[in-house]
C-alpha cells in the first residue's frame, strides 16, 4: 500500500470511532443517565465535523499543491453523511419512536429542527450521485449541483447554534471555521475574474 | 471579612405581613395539602435506600408525607448527570469539577428587607432543623427528569426565623461565583454569579425545601454542596446550588436565566406543558433511564398543592 493509501485508511478508522466508541458503550452501559441525548449529540456533532472536514479538502490540496488529497474528499463526504443519517434515525427511533404527529409538528414548529431537516435533504442528493457512475452520467452538471455542500454546510452550523442554550463556543467555533473556508472560495473566485495586470 | 455572630435565633410567632395578607390562600394550601397526605400515607421511597459512594450518612431522617413512591433514579445519574455551569457546561462536569469546592466553613449573607442582616455559619443557620428525606420529582427545562430523595428542611422555617420585614415580598438567591474554585466561570456563559428568586409565598409553600443532603448522605459538591433550594413544581434550574447570600427584597428579583435570555425564560418557570420553551416542546419529557417519553405534568404534577399560588394569573404570560 502506498503511504498515502496508509493515510486514507486511518482516517476512514478515526472517522468511524465515534460510532464504533457508541456501539462499545452500549453494552459497557456507558452512554451517560441520558443516552438518547448522548448519541444525538455525538453523531450530530461528528457529521458536522466531518461536513467541515470534507470542504477543507480542496483548500488544503490549492495550499500544499498535494493533488491526491483530492481522494479523501469523496469519503469525507460520505462519513459526514453516514453520521447524518445515524443522527436522524437517533431522532426518528429513540427520540421520538415512529411517533409521526409529534415529528411532524417539531419540524414545522422548531426551527432547529427544520435546519436539520433542511440539511439532511441537501446531503441525499450528493450521497445519491457520489459515485464514479453517477459523476460520469452527470457530467457537467454534477458541479454545480454539488455546490449544494455549502448551503448543507450553513444549515448544520445554524441548526447546531440553534439547539445551544447558553454556551455558544461550539457552534461559534465552526460558524468561523466555515467562514474561512468559503473565504477561500470567494478569494480564488475574485482572483480568476481579476483583469490581468498591465 | 466581618462575620457578626449570628444573633441568637428563636422561631417568631409574627407572621410577614406578605403572608399574613395571602393567609387564607396559605390556609387552603395546607388544607390540600392536608388532603393530600391522607391520600398518600403509603410507605415512603422505593426500597432503595442509601448508603452509596463515600459520602457521610446523615442521622434521624424523617420521612415525609410529600414524598413520591416513584422509582429513584440512581445515585449515579442523581450524581453524575447536572446542570451546574460555574463547574462547566457538559453534565458530567460538575462531577469531575467539583471536587475543588471546599462546601466548609461556609457561611451565607442574610440582608435586605430582614429584622438583623446577619452572616450565619451554615451549621449555625441548619441545626435548629430535624431533617427529613423529600422524594421529589425533578423536571428540567431541558425536558428530562429524574426522582431524587432530598434531604432538607422547609424554606419556610428558615424564612419565619429570619423575620422577613412586612415590606418584603420576594427572596433572592446567590451561589458562590470564586474562579479559585469554579473553574466554569472563567467562561461568560452567564452573568456570574447565578442569582435565583421566589416570591415569599412560594417560599413559604411547604414543598420548598433547603436541601443539604440526597440519598441519605451530605450533598455532593456537583449537586449544591453545602446547601441549595428545592423548588419540585419549577424547572429545575430554580433549583439554585450553593447558596452564599439570601436577599429579602420588594421588588421582583433579576434572576439569571432572564437575565440571560428574557424570551426564553420567566422568573416564575412553573413546569407547565402547555406553554413550551421557544426552541422546544415542553409537553413532553423523558425521566431518565425510561426509554418513552412521558407526558409532563402541569406543576410537574404537584397542582393540587400550588396552583392556588397563581390563582387569577395569566401563566402564558407569566412563564
Amino acid at each position: 500500500m502506498t503511504r498515502f493509501g496508509l493515510f486514507r485508511w486511518s482516517v476512514l478508522a478515526a472517522a468511524l470511532t465515534p460510532a464504533a466508541s457508541l456501539v462499545y458503550w452500549t453494552f459497557t452501559g456507558d452512554l451517560t443517565a441520558n443516552p438518547v441525548d448522548f448519541i444525538t449529540d455525538t453523531t450530530g456533532t461528528t457529521a458536522l465535523s466531518l461536513l467541515v472536514f470534507t470542504l477543507t479538502v480542496t483548500p488544503l490540496r490549492r495550499v500544499t499543491s498535494r493533488n491526491e488529497l483530492i481522494r479523501l474528499r469523496r469519503m469525507l463526504g460520505l462519513l459526514a453523511f453516514f453520521y447524518a443519517c445515524l443522527h436522524m434515525l437517533t431522532w426518528i427511533v429513540l427520540d421520538w419512536f415512529f411517533d409521526v404527529a409529534s415529528m411532524a409538528a417539531d419540524v414545522t414548529e422548531r426551527p432547529y429542527i427544520m435546519m436539520g431537516m433542511a440539511t439532511f435533504l441537501l446531503l441525499v442528493p450528493l450521497a445519491a450521485t457520489s459515485t464514479t457512475a453517477m459523476i460520469r452520467r452527470l457530467g457537467r452538471r454534477w458541479q454545480p449541483l454539488h455546490r449544494l455542500v455549502y448551503v448543507a454546510a450553513a444549515t448544520a452550523v445554524i441548526h447546531f447554534w440553534w439547539v445551544v442554550k447558553a454556551d455558544f463556543r461550539q457552534p461559534r467555533l465552526w460558524a468561523v471555521a466555515l467562514c474561512v473556508l468559503f473565504g477561500f472560495r470567494v478569494w480564488w473566485v475574485l482572483q480568476a475574474h481579476a483583469p490581468a495586470r498591465a | 471579612m466581618v462575620i457578626r455572630k449570628a444573633p441568637d435565633i428563636r422561631y417568631s410567632e409574627v407572621t410577614p405581613k406578605a403572608l399574613y395578607v395571602r393567609r387564607r390562600e396559605f390556609i387552603q394550601a395546607a388544607a390540600v395539602a392536608a388532603a393530600g397526605a391522607a391520600a398518600a400515607l403509603s410507605p415512603v421511597g422505593g426500597g432503595r435506600v442509601h448508603a452509596q459512594g463515600g459520602g457521610v450518612k446523615l442521622p434521624n431522617l424523617r420521612k415525609s408525607q410529600f414524598s413520591t413512591t416513584e422509582k429513584l433514579n440512581s445515585y449515579e445519574d442523581v450524581t453524575g448527570y447536572n446542570n451546574f455551569y460555574e463547574f462547566g457546561t457538559d453534565k458530567d462536569d460538575p462531577k469531575r469539577n467539583a471536587n475543588r469546592l471546599v462546601p466548609r466553613p461556609w457561611t451565607i449573607r442574610v440582608e435586605g428587607l430582614v429584622k438583623t442582616p446577619a452572616t450565619y455559619d451554615i451549621d449555625s443557620l441548619v441545626k435548629p432543623y430535624a431533617l427529613e428525606e423529600r422524594i421529589y420529582r425533578l423536571r428540567c427545562v431541558e425536558a428530562w427528569s429524574m426522582v431524587i430523595p432530598w434531604i432538607g428542611f422547609p424554606l419556610a422555617d428558615l424564612v419565619k426565623r429570619l423575620e422577613p420585614l412586612p415590606s418584603a415580598r420576594f427572596i433572592e438567591f446567590t451561589t458562590l461565583a470564586d474562579l479559585k474554585q469554579m473553574p466554569g466561570i472563567r467562561v461568560p456563559v452567564l452573568d456570574w454569579p447565578y442569582v435565583e428568586g421566589l416570591r415569599l409565598d412560594e417560599a413559604m409553600h411547604p414543598l420548598a425545601i433547603l436541601a443539604v443532603g440526597l440519598y441519605g448522605e451530605v450533598l455532593p459538591n456537583q449537586n449544591g454542596a453545602p446547601i441549595r433550594l428545592v423548588v419540585p413544581w419549577k424547572y429545575g434550574f430554580k433549583g439554585i446550588k450553593s447558596i452564599v447570600r439570601i436577599r429579602f427584597t420588594d421588588t421582583q428579583p433579576r434572576t439569571s436565566w432572564p437575565v440571560a435570555n428574557a424570551r426564553e425564560y420567566g422568573f416564575y418557570s412553573n413546569v407547565n406543558p402547555t406553554v413550551d420553551h421557544p426552541r422546544w416542546s415542553q409537553a413532553t419529557e423523558r425521566r431518565l433511564g425510561e426509554f418513552f417519553r412521558r407526558k409532563t405534568l402541569m406543576f410537574n404534577g404537584y397542582g393540587d398543592q400550588v396552583a392556588q399560588l397563581y390563582a387569577g394569573m395569566d401563566l402564558r404570560r407569566n412563564y
